[in-house]
């Protein structure tokens, strides 16, 4: 396994999430003016992708996320994007959060399954980051913060080898076996098959770097060629125009990881429940992970002791949904599978008097910022956090 | 993680590779006859530990390879416990990838081992006591994923989708064949008629025959059959027989073993 996975995996979920969120928002928003009191507008919108992209490439939490470290559990991970989801005045249910997380996550395992080369996930790591750049193209100060991530994934892995780049391929190829959730967008498009599993297709450009299979060469002892032959099979490949681009600015070719949404395809997905695979996952998600503690607790710190700005005048925060109607989601929250819930800890503050001496001695130990006026809330989110393990 | 049976002519183990090192078994895996736990030296732990390349030669040998480009050779006893670690061959720089000992007979001076890794560099051994490297043939660019031996030729698949053929005695190219188009992960020889197996991410499983042009001693290699196993990225590849007329393949999401024969 390669301990160098993580901050491409945190990455291109992150993308793909802001793709989702951006689609969806757009769908949802009415012209400023005409706006009710609890309708999105434009301005709303951009305010929740500033917020989440301000919170996704913070600093320290980049520092934190290159060091050389094994993946999160998926467990873990799905609640570093739950926060993430939160970071602003945007409110999702369990139900919406659930398919925003699975759509993610089948774009981001097809992105790698499709990678033509192992070193093509850094191409596709930056279609991400071109398009976070692109909806951040007004704020400047957010700019330096993603072109400042930008310039540490080309220092950390533009020098990597392809054994190592296959390396960490497989340790993301494993970190999403068995997934197999239908998604409509994919299969309008015939690019995934009504079992779950993706097409691969046998046409098109090989890979850079790659001959078009069917020629045999043989040589003599002195390496002169001295016979020449051809083989067919059903494969029908082409040779490549040009290598994508790996510096901070190009083309990078590659369309794998460019924003496949707009406003007027809904997304849905459907739950396949039936393949005993999904069966044996669950029970892996169920037994108990003695590392989460630490995963949670660190992450908890570092999310939940960022400066997001709260809205002033008491806004309790727009709902989002990512079905087309409140019908829609409060029936996919109902008939959810068991096997595919991903039993994400809920986040509730907690009032029995018995427990706070408890938790003040766990805060006590804790590495948090001085508890400013109104940041309570945000205190016993992480008590309840941790308390929720 | 890797599992290979290793056939000695004394007996037959059940060898396991992973992150933490290396472990055999008893053949029916019963009892665990040896493990060998890898040192993490003062490498940064960007650098993965991992052991990966099984092969058994030399008669009473098993060779491993490692994430640090050494090659362990072990030692086996008939039977028992009493392995031991015999050599550590220090010849490559880069992660091991896969080792393959000699499966025909080897010509006179040819090796009857060889190791490859991450850059493609492949190393060339005879086997003994003492092992012996005979050559070396540097890598190229691509990683050399996979390898064989088979009566002095050495075939070695890359992740570019090529398949080149050396001979083991001088180190010299005989063949290239640009026979995929995504990284082959397997290859394997059938040693009783030379046929070669190869199996990649493009889905396809290829049939080939490896064979010596008597008047010129040219390595020669033909193209017998190909396979495409549909919407799946191909991990592994195996002959079921020892003329290679029944293969077994393995593919990423796949939870079945899919089994070719003979119409």
């Amino acid at each position: 396994m390669s301990a160098r996975t993580l901050p491409l995996l945190f990455l291109n979920l992150g993308g793909e999430m802001l793709y989702i969120l951006d689609q969806r928002l757009r769908a949802q928003s009415i012209p400023g003016e005409k706006a009710r009191k609890d309708e999105w507008t434009d301005v709303d919108r951009k305010r929740v992708m500033n917020d989440i992209i301000t919170t996704m490439f913070n600093r320290k939490f980049m520092e934190e996320l290159f060091k050389p470290q094994d993946l999160y559990s998926k467990k873990a991970l799905r609640t570093v994007y739950d926060r993430l989801a939160h970071a602003s005045i945007m409110r999702l249910n369990q139900a919406s959060m659930d398919k925003l997380y699975d759509l993610m996550t089948m774009a981001f395992k097809y992105q790698v399954l499709l990678c033509p080369r192992p070193r093509d996930i850094l191409l596709v790591t930056f279609n991400h980051l071109d398009a976070i750049k692109d909806f951040i193209s007004d704020s400047p100060g957010i700019l330096n913060q993603v072109d400042e991530t930008f310039r540490r994934l080309i220092e950390t892995y533009n020098c990597l080898s392809d054994g190592e780049f296959q390396l960490i391929r497989q340790t993301l190829l494993i970190f999403f076996q068995d997934m197999h959730i239908r998604v409509s967008i994919f299969l309008k498009d015939k690019v995934q098959n009504s079992n779950g599993r993706f097409v691969l297709p046998i046409s098109g450009p090989v890979p850079w770097g790659t001959e078009v299979p069917g020629t045999i060469r043989i040589f003599n002892h002195k390496g002169v060629e001295v016979k020449r032959a051809e083989f067919t099979t059903a494969g029908n490949y082409i040779t490549p125009q040009r290598e994508g681009s790996f510096e901070l600015y190009g083309d990078r070719v590659l369309k794998l990881g460019t924003n496949m949404y707009s406003v007027t395809r809904p997304v849905e997905t459907h739950m396949s429940a039936s393949s005993k695979n999904l069966a044996s996952q669950a029970k892996e998600n169920i037994a108990p992970n003695p590392l989460a503690k630490e995963e949670l607790n660190f992450l908890a710190r570092l999310l939940g002791g960022l400066d997001i700005q709260k809205p002033a005048g008491g806004e309790t925060g727009f709902r989002l949904n990512l079905f087309t109607t409140d019908e829609e989601e409060e029936h996919a929250a109902q008939t959810r599978p068991e096997e595919l819930s991903y039993k994400v800890i809920n986040i509730e503050a907690t009032q029995e008097p018995g427990r706070r001496a408890e938790l003040s001695r766990i805060l006590g130990e804790l590495d948090v910022a001085e508890p400013r006026p109104g940041s309570a809330e945000k205190g016993e989110d992480l008590l309840a956090l941790m308390d929720g393990l | 993680s890797q599992a290979a049976w290793c056939e000695l002519p004394s007996r037959v183990l059940l060898v396991l590779t992973s992150q933490r090192g290396v472990q055999m078994y008893e053949s029916d895996g019963s009892t665990m006859v040896f493990w060998h736990a890898l040192d993490v030296p003062e490498l940064p732990a960007a650098h993965s530990v991992f052991a990966r390349g099984i092969a058994a030669a030399g008669g009473h040998f098993i060779c491993v390879g490692t994430s640090f480009g050494a090659v362990l050779v072990f030692d086996i006893p008939p039977k028992g416990t009493n392995v031991t670690l015999s050599e550590v061959l220090e010849q490559h720089r880069d992660p091991i990838t896969d080792i393959a000992a000699e499966q025909g007979q080897a010509p006179e001076g040819a090796g009857d081992l060889v190791t490859a890794d991450d850059s493609g560099t492949l190393c060339l051994w005879s086997t003994g006591e003492e092992f012996t490297l005979l050559g070396k043939i540097p890598g190229s660019g691509s990683t050399c994923s996979s390898v064989a031996l088979w009566n002095g030729i050495v075939a070695a698949g890359y992740g570019n989708g090529q398949i080149r053929l050396w001979e083991a005695g001088s180190g010299r190219i005989r063949a290239q064949v640009s026979a995929h188009a995504r990284w082959i992960y397997a290859l394997d020889l059938a040693p009783l008629t030379g046929k070669l197996l190869s199996g990649a991410e493009d889905s396809f499983v290829h049939v080939w025959k490896l064979g010596r042009n008597p008047d010129t001693d040219d390595i020669e290699i033909q193209h017998c059959h190909a396979e495409c196993v549909t919407d799946t990225q191909v991990c592994g590849a195996r002959f079921c027989d020892p003329a290679g007329d029944t293969f077994a393949v393995t593919g990423y999401d796949l939870s079945e073993i899919l089994c070719y024969g003979a119409a």
